[in-house]
């Protein structure tokens, strides 16, 4: 018989290793799907990893697909260190870039730093608003945040499919159903031929980490995710917290909206958000909700995503073989957890007597 | 016997609904045992490709159900192993399990895309009045004149309705819900019931979703499940963890998911986009409704969503 200990005193090396193991035990599982495709599962990782990283082209691609994920991931884990489970971050990224498409489709006229300035500040207050609204209720009536913002996401894919197949459908589509593209002055200038969003997430990554870890805010924000009690005590005003780090929460992941429509898509269409709001979520968790360490999980998830789409064409291997992966990998990380937290003891004979069952 | 617009919709709706059903029937029992599980979602698309590919391949009604019923408590196994013997969040788990059963479902639906399932199998799940029963006025028609799928979720139901409130498992089960650390001290193998709830309720799950791809649609695309794993986790909430409330509350949603199309016909000026919205909708404000008069009465289990450690009591 065994039983099961607390353990402490885990150095952060230690712990590592132990997330590194259980990674490549989920790629070792993930293969058995591989197999299944009769294909050679080392082959097809390789491949995978020479057709994510192969050029500077694929690079380039990584970074465009990583920076979507990584501002996204930002914005949820506002969210998560407040313990207010944010699944709604697709909804916000599209209502974001709904927001930046309006302005971008009704001023096309107007000088390129203004108008991309008022594009990502109503994209930011979009994606802010609509995430305020589960908050509201949260706030007054406690209501299941998860299922809330979950919801709204249908609701906002929704919206935007009346968009672009009714209500913005570009008449001179030749009956194909797309808004119309935005003009050139909406469009993210790039540097080192990658749209600015790259310096975006660096710089936000800065900039959140200071303000999670050393401003009173984001002191605040993580005191009322450990105790809401401790922080009433505290004398803080949990409702207001909460609300402010919602808007932040919905307004980076619109930011990240306006960023594809803008520097991406070149205009709004349902697939603008590309299950970044999903993806984010497990990247925020990976990341343990540290900011510098999603842009390197972002970056790495999506050189597994352009990976993915490698292998596609060159083995005919199915591209959500990508999805299977990212919920092997976080099916192992989350459960080397508990070996990092927890040891298994075995109890000796005399002592099991003395003991239950 | 002629069938009234009314009769037609209700009819329409139990059909919508038997999904929803089996999938909330499957949640009730897992967050009874203490557990959120997240992944319905993933855990139907586990069913529909599953219950897909073996009636498509093997033309067998049966082996379909069972293999559908098997991958749904596949995906719940995974979910088990984390929260119950490695102690991982509830939440996440359950997200990584919805994950990983969205990609399952795309890697191995790919190649049958737009295939639709084979008549044999369609016969088998064609309608089968009741004797008597499917003669009662009105209601005959609508409730007992179904496939054979819609009587089994009458049946399980009853099975989950008995199993909760008539017997000392039940009783159990509520036990380590509510307070694990009691009923643990009252030697009941608390990991036990955990696992083996936890794996039916995802095995109906699987169920739910072959309903969808098997008798629904029926063929394959890969989004037949569009987001009703999550309505039925809200459902839960909404029938306050009783089964029989559970057919109430599935067949509203059922009706709502279909009110769309059947207003068509009507020449609303509403476009389909809104209507299309309303289970979604409809899903928010029952939970703003669940939330707001939550009596004593209609609590959750006290313990769900909160890993159990026995070392930690």
């Amino acid at each position: 018989m065994y039983r099961i200990a607390q353990k402490t005193g885990v150095s952060n090396k230690r712990a590592a290793l132990y997330r590194l193991i259980g990674i490549i035990g989920a790629l070792v599982v993930s293969s058995i799907f591989i197999l299944i495709a009769k294909k050679n599962p080392l082959q097809v990782y390789t491949s995978m990893i020479n057709g994510a990283f192969g050029s500077y082209h694929r690079i380039r691609s990584i970074i465009i697909k990583a920076i979507p994920l990584a501002i996204t991931s930002f914005g949820i884990s506002v969210a998560f260190k407040l313990r207010f489970w944010n699944i709604g971050g697709e909804g916000q990224i599209m209502m974001g870039a709904f927001g930046a498409a309006w302005v971008a489709l009704s001023f096309p006229d107007l000088s390129k730093p203004l108008l991309l300035l008022i594009m990502a500040l109503t994209g930011f207050v979009f994606g802010g608003l609509y995430a305020l609204i589960p908050a509201f209720f949260k706030g007054k009536f406690n209501t299941n945040e998860t299922l809330f913002t979950l919801m709204m996401n249908y609701i906002a894919i929704k919206w935007v499919t009346y968009l672009q197949y009714n209500a913005w459908k570009d008449p001179s589509g030749m009956g194909f159903p797309k808004i119309a593209d935005f003009s050139q002055n909406a469009w993210l200038p790039q540097v080192f031929g990658i749209h600015i969003g790259w310096i975006v997430t660096l710089v936000l990554a800065v900039v959140m980490h200071i303000f999670i870890k050393h401003s009173k805010k984001g002191y605040e924000i993580s005191v009322v995710g450990e105790s809401v009690n401790t922080a009433r005590y505290a004398g803080m005003n949990y409702k207001k917290i909460m609300l402010q780090a919602l808007f932040l929460s919905g307004g980076l992941c619109g930011l990240a909206g306006m960023i594809q429509a803008s520097g991406v898509g070149r205009t709004l269409s349902v697939t603008t958000s590309a299950g970044a709001g999903f993806t984010a979520i497990i990247i925020a968790w990976l990341s343990r909700l540290s900011m510098p360490v999603m842009v390197v999980v972002a970056f790495l998830f999506g050189a597994m995503v352009q990976g993915g789409v490698y292998i596609e064409t060159a083995y005919q291997i199915p591209q959500a073989v990508t999805s299977i992966i990212q919920g092997m990998i976080l099916f192992f990380v989350l459960g080397t957890e508990f070996f990092i937290r927890y040891k298994i003891v075995p109890i000796k004979k005399e002592q099991e007597q003395g003991g239950k069952e | 016997m002629n069938l009234t617009n009314l009769q037609l919709f209700l009819s329409a709706a139990v059909i919508a609904g038997t999904p929803l059903l089996f999938a909330t029937l499957g949640e009730i029992i897992t967050e009874k045992a203490g557990n959120l599980n997240l992944g319905i979602e993933g855990m139907m698309l586990m069913g529909a490709v599953v219950g897909f590919i073996t009636a498509y391949n093997q033309g067998n009604p049966i082996l379909a159900l069972i293999a559908a019923f098997l991958a749904g408590a596949f995906g719940s196994l995974i979910y088990a192993f984390l929260t119950v013997s490695l102690r991982v969040n509830h939440e996440v788990s359950g997200l990584a399990l919805t994950t990983f059963g969205t990609g399952f479902a795309g890697f191995l639906g790919q190649a049958y895309v737009g295939k639709v399932v084979p008549g044999n199998v369609r016969q088998a799940f064609g309608n089968i009045k009741i004797p008597l029963l499917g003669d009662i006025p009105f209601i005959g028609e609508i409730l007992f004149n179904k496939d054979p799928m819609v009587y089994l979720s009458y049946i399980v139901v009853i099975i989950i309705g008995i199993y909760l409130y008539r017997t000392r498992k039940g009783l159990n089960l509520k036990a380590i819900g509510e307070n694990p650390a009691a009923a643990d001290a009252a030697g009941i193998n608390i990991s036990l019931y955990k696992y083996v709830n936890i794996l039916i309720g995802g095995a109906l799950c699987g169920l739910g979703g072959a309903y969808l791809s098997l008798i629904y649609v029926p063929a394959w695309q890969e989004s037949v499940v569009a987001g009703r794993g999550w309505i039925a986790v809200a459902l839960v909430i909404f029938v306050t963890w009783n089964p029989y409330k559970a057919i109430a509350g599935a067949y509203l949603f059922g009706g709502l998911d279909i009110l769309g199309f059947r207003l068509q016909k009507f020449q609303l000026n509403i476009p389909q986009y809104f209507l299309d919205m309303l289970p979604y909708a409809a899903t928010i404000i029952i939970l703003v409704i669940a939330s707001v008069k939550r009596s004593k009465k209609n609590l959750p289990p006290q313990s769900m969503g909160i890993p159990y450690f026995r070392e930690n009591r």
